[in-house]
């Protein structure tokens, strides 16, 4: 059986020590975490696991069973072939010498980028977006020197598809 | 107790709902300490006895229990013994094992006791002593993570962070420890908390909105799954460790009468299935019978039954039952499909599902059609025994199945427990020891614990005062936690230990004398200590047999004895267990099962060369010569005033072929019969 990119949403108690379960668990089992972030939801005593997994159709079933079975896990959705959308936060911090500074602010605004801070010799860029998005500025930037690189990890939500 | 009452306590147990008073107890609404909340929490749970060991984070809660009079506590010899003793109390009763100790070593050391209750699930409430709030995560003195150490381990685990939490905490953890699939539950309470003022309100539900465990099986999949038995012609109910934690042996019965199923039972699930009861084949996996694992690789429908499907019962998964399909009921989703696509799965408390699965059948006027099947299978079993006295043995030897079908004979079948350790001695006890009943045969099968055995004996005989329990055991597992010797003795626990003695690792030696050319690296037991002095050192009884004459008696003698008894059993060192499916080899090849049919002898017995021409008659008529390269066993022949004449000499001496032969060598000298 193909592995396959699976992105899981998962509502958990708000608790100490219950990211860790969920991720013990995971790892546990045999998975990698290809992307993880945590959040309050829009209540306080629950939060959001966005995590995606590589996992074949047993795997994927073997990880949302087990996790059910975690007295912390509320709700597991998969948004992955959900209408889903999809959000990451990525900083760049770029190398740019004065002259350059230009063609990169215009390439960022071409991206829906935002600069954030401006150095002596570097510019650091905000971008949100899908990861298609965020390859194709990332592979333009590259040829100025990306020195560093921040990511929140993916987040998703469901389409309003029922309203 | 009629049934009703049995029904309502049943009831009561599945919603997890205190055994105790509850809310009810004359403590409710006092002021007192965390450490006096802690306990008279556990008598509004209804506990009776609890397991452990104190430690200066505990210390308060020891305080506590001094004064308690409905707790009573047995002090173990080490905090792992206390786990496995609270685990076959467990096991014993259905009841939550309550275990307290301390932080740091104390709860590390109950670490290998958890994952055995894990595995096995049973419930269990392990207690731990954790330093003040304000020192955790400075590596304190007795500082340990144990909720982290225990996460892969635990059903549910929780750090105390306040005594507000403190009653709803437990009652929490003794709902989720007994409640869907059962499972240890450890709560970690920093010893401030214990000695800091609150008001004890016990709490009588739950708020758990998480955890919604399912009970009642589909409707649709019950029906399917009917529709499923009515046509199978060759179905085996495969019955595990569920079928015991549920109370689902009467409904077992009944579905097997009722369309005439044989059953196979799984380490977990022996007395699961009356052993008494014509349909029921008995162990199944990589050391249960021939013909048991011949029904599961040869059915065409398996209604696994509270089973998961472990390695040690399919063998090589890709041959496993090639021809069936599979109802999975289990009460935890997880398992169903993890292993072996389920056609039909259902998820669900088993006792429920298969008692509506009777009345589905019932009312459908369903008629067994396994007439032949079952005929068949008890052709195999008759054919392919675990024992056949005619086995060539050493006549001054005692030999270790024997052992065990006359313990299993002496033992009062209605009013007795086996637990076993584990290796050789725990797969000859679950071959031979008959059980009619649910709860009386507790042996760690998931984790396979050595050292499990003994303690766990000794909680069983607590929770069951009154009934024999006898620990079968080896002489190195015994050893893994012989020092709760001192644990039986000092409560006065009649506890029987039966050590199998072979002064070596017997399944390890056994492996390495198959498998890694008799390189017997680290198996050899020589230096044993002498039992019959240790128990004397402990104030048990004890005593020594070695003649196979004395053996039955010397059971008896231990089994009549008062107090704790040990009896030191010595076996031949080079026994192995059979049969035997190797690991990783399908189930339906098996060494050294007996085949009756040859005359009774062990056959496919490993190492016999395949190169050899009379390799597929040796293997037919017992593969003797491999046992005794003198002996070239009893091939094609005639039975002349008894003996056995090989057919080449028979013909020389003109006697005609008597029809004796299990099957025909078409390259026989001998003249048939004229009749024939």
């Amino acid at each position: 059986m193909e592995a396959q990119r699976h992105i899981l949403s998962v509502t958990v108690e708000n608790k100490s020590g219950v990211l860790s379960r969920v991720t013990g668990l995971i790892s546990r089992r045999g998975f990698n975490i290809e992307s993880l972030s945590v959040g309050l939801t829009e209540d306080p005593t629950m939060s959001r696991i966005t995590a995606i997994v590589d996992a074949d159709d047993m795997g994927y079933e073997q990880i949302t069973k087990q996790l059910h079975k975690l007295i912390s896990v509320y709700k597991i959705s998969d948004l992955t072939n959900d209408a889903a959308i999809e959000r990451e936060l990525v900083l760049y911090k770029v190398s740019a010498a004065p002259e350059k500074r230009g063609e990169i602010i215009e390439l960022s605004n071409i991206f829906r980028a935002s600069i954030v801070d401006v150095g002596k010799h570097s510019l650091t860029i905000a971008a949100t977006g899908t990861e298609e998005k965020l390859k194709g500025l990332e592979d333009l930037l590259r040829a100025y020197g990306i020195k560093e690189t921040v990511r929140t990890g993916k987040i998703a939500m469901s389409r309003n598809t029922k309203d | 107790m009629n049934e009703s009452s049995k029904e309502i306590k049943r009831t009561a147990a599945l919603m997890g709902a205190p055994r105790g008073l509850g809310s009810h107890t004359a403590k409710q609404g006092q002021t007192m300490l965390g450490a006096e909340a802690v306990i008279a929490s556990l008598e509004a749970e209804g506990v009776d006895v609890l397991f452990g060991y104190p430690g200066g984070q505990a210390i308060r809660l020891y305080d506590a229990l001094y004064s308690s009079t409905q707790l009573h506590h047995i002090l173990a010899r080490h905090e792992q013994g206390a786990v496995h003793m609270a685990d076959g109390y467990a096991r014993a009763t259905g009841r939550p094992g309550v275990v307290i100790v301390t932080s740091g070593p104390g709860a590390t050391n109950t670490v290998t006791g958890i994952a055995t209750a894990c595995m096995d699930s049973v419930p269990l409430v392990v207690i731990t002593g954790q330093v003040p709030r304000g020192a955790i995560g400075t590596d304190s003195f007795q500082e340990s993570d144990i909720v982290g150490i225990t996460m892969p381990v635990v059903k549910h685990s929780f750090l105390l962070k306040s005594t507000d939490d403190l009653c709803s905490t437990i009652r929490d953890a003794f709902h989720i420890a007994v409640t869907g699939r059962p499972g240890p539950v450890l709560i970690d309470i920093p010893s401030d908390l214990l000695g800091a003022k609150m008001v004890f309100e016990y709490p009588d539900e739950v708020n758990l909105p998480s955890y919604k465990p399912t009970y009642k099986g589909n409707a649709k999949q019950i029906r399917a799954a009917a529709e499923a038995i009515k046509e199978a012609g060759r179905p085996v109910l495969y019955a595990g460790g569920g079928v015991i934690i549920s109370d689902a042996q009467e409904e077992l019965i009944q579905l097997a009468e009722l369309m005439q199923i044989p059953v196979v039972t799984t380490l977990m699930g022996k007395g699961g299935m009356p052993a008494s009861h014509a349909l029921n084949l008995g162990a199944v996996g990589m050391h249960g019978s021939k013909y048991a694992n011949l029904a599961l690789t040869q059915s065409d429908l398996i209604i696994a039954a509270g089973a998961r499907f472990s390695d040690r019962v399919t063998g090589k998964l890709s041959e496993f039952a090639p021809n069936a399909k599979v109802i999975h009921i289990d009460i935890d989703p997880a398992e169903i499909g993890k292993i072996r696509e389920a056609q039909i799965p259902i998820v669900g408390d088993l006792k429920g599902v298969l008692g509506s699965l009777v009345d589905v059948l019932q009312k459908d006027d369903a008629q067994p059609r396994t007439q032949a099947w079952v005929s068949q299978l008890m052709e195999w079993k008759e054919r392919f025994p675990l024992y056949h006295r005619s086995l060539e043995e050493n006549p001054n030897t005692i030999v270790p199945e024997l052992v065990m079908q006359e313990l299993s004979d002496q033992l009062d079948p209605e009013n007795s427990i086996v637990v076993t350790e584990v290796g050789q001695h725990q797969m000859w006890a679950t071959q031979f020891i008959n059980r009619e009943k649910p709860r009386t045969f507790l042996s760690s099968g998931g984790l396979g614990t050595m050292g499990f055995g003994f303690p766990a004996a000794i909680g069983a005989a607590i929770a069951r005062p009154g009934t024999q329990v006898v620990c079968i055991a080896g002489d190195g597992s015994f050893q893994m936690n012989s020092q709760e010797m001192a644990t039986a003795a000092i409560n006065g626990v009649p506890v029987k230990v039966l050590i199998l003695d072979n002064r070596c690792l017997g399944m390890v030696h056994q492996w390495q004398k198959l498998f890694y050319e008799e390189r017997y690296s680290n198996t050899l037991l020589d230096d044993n200590p002498d039992f019959v002095k240790l128990a004397d050192a402990y104030s048990w009884q004890g005593e020594r047999v070695s003649d196979p004459a004395e053996m039955p008696a010397a059971i008896k003698r231990m089994l009549e004895a008062d107090g704790p008894y040990l009896l030191d059993v010595m076996i031949e060192r080079d026994q192995n267990v059979y049969p035997m499916v190797p690991g990783g080899r399908a189930l339906d090849d098996i060494l050294g099962a007996i085949d009756v049919a040859v005359g009774a002898v062990r056959t496919e017995m490993p190492g016999a060369p395949a190169s050899s021409p009379c390799a597929a008659l040796d293997a037919q008529f017992g593969g003797r010569w491999e046992v005794n390269p003198q002996d070239k066993g009893q091939r094609t022949g005639v039975l002349v005033d008894g003996r056995w004449i090989p057919a080449a000499e028979a013909a020389a001496m003109g006697v005609a072929c008597d029809n004796s032969c299990w099957q025909c060598d078409p390259e026989c000298p001998l003249t048939a019969k004229e009749d024939n």
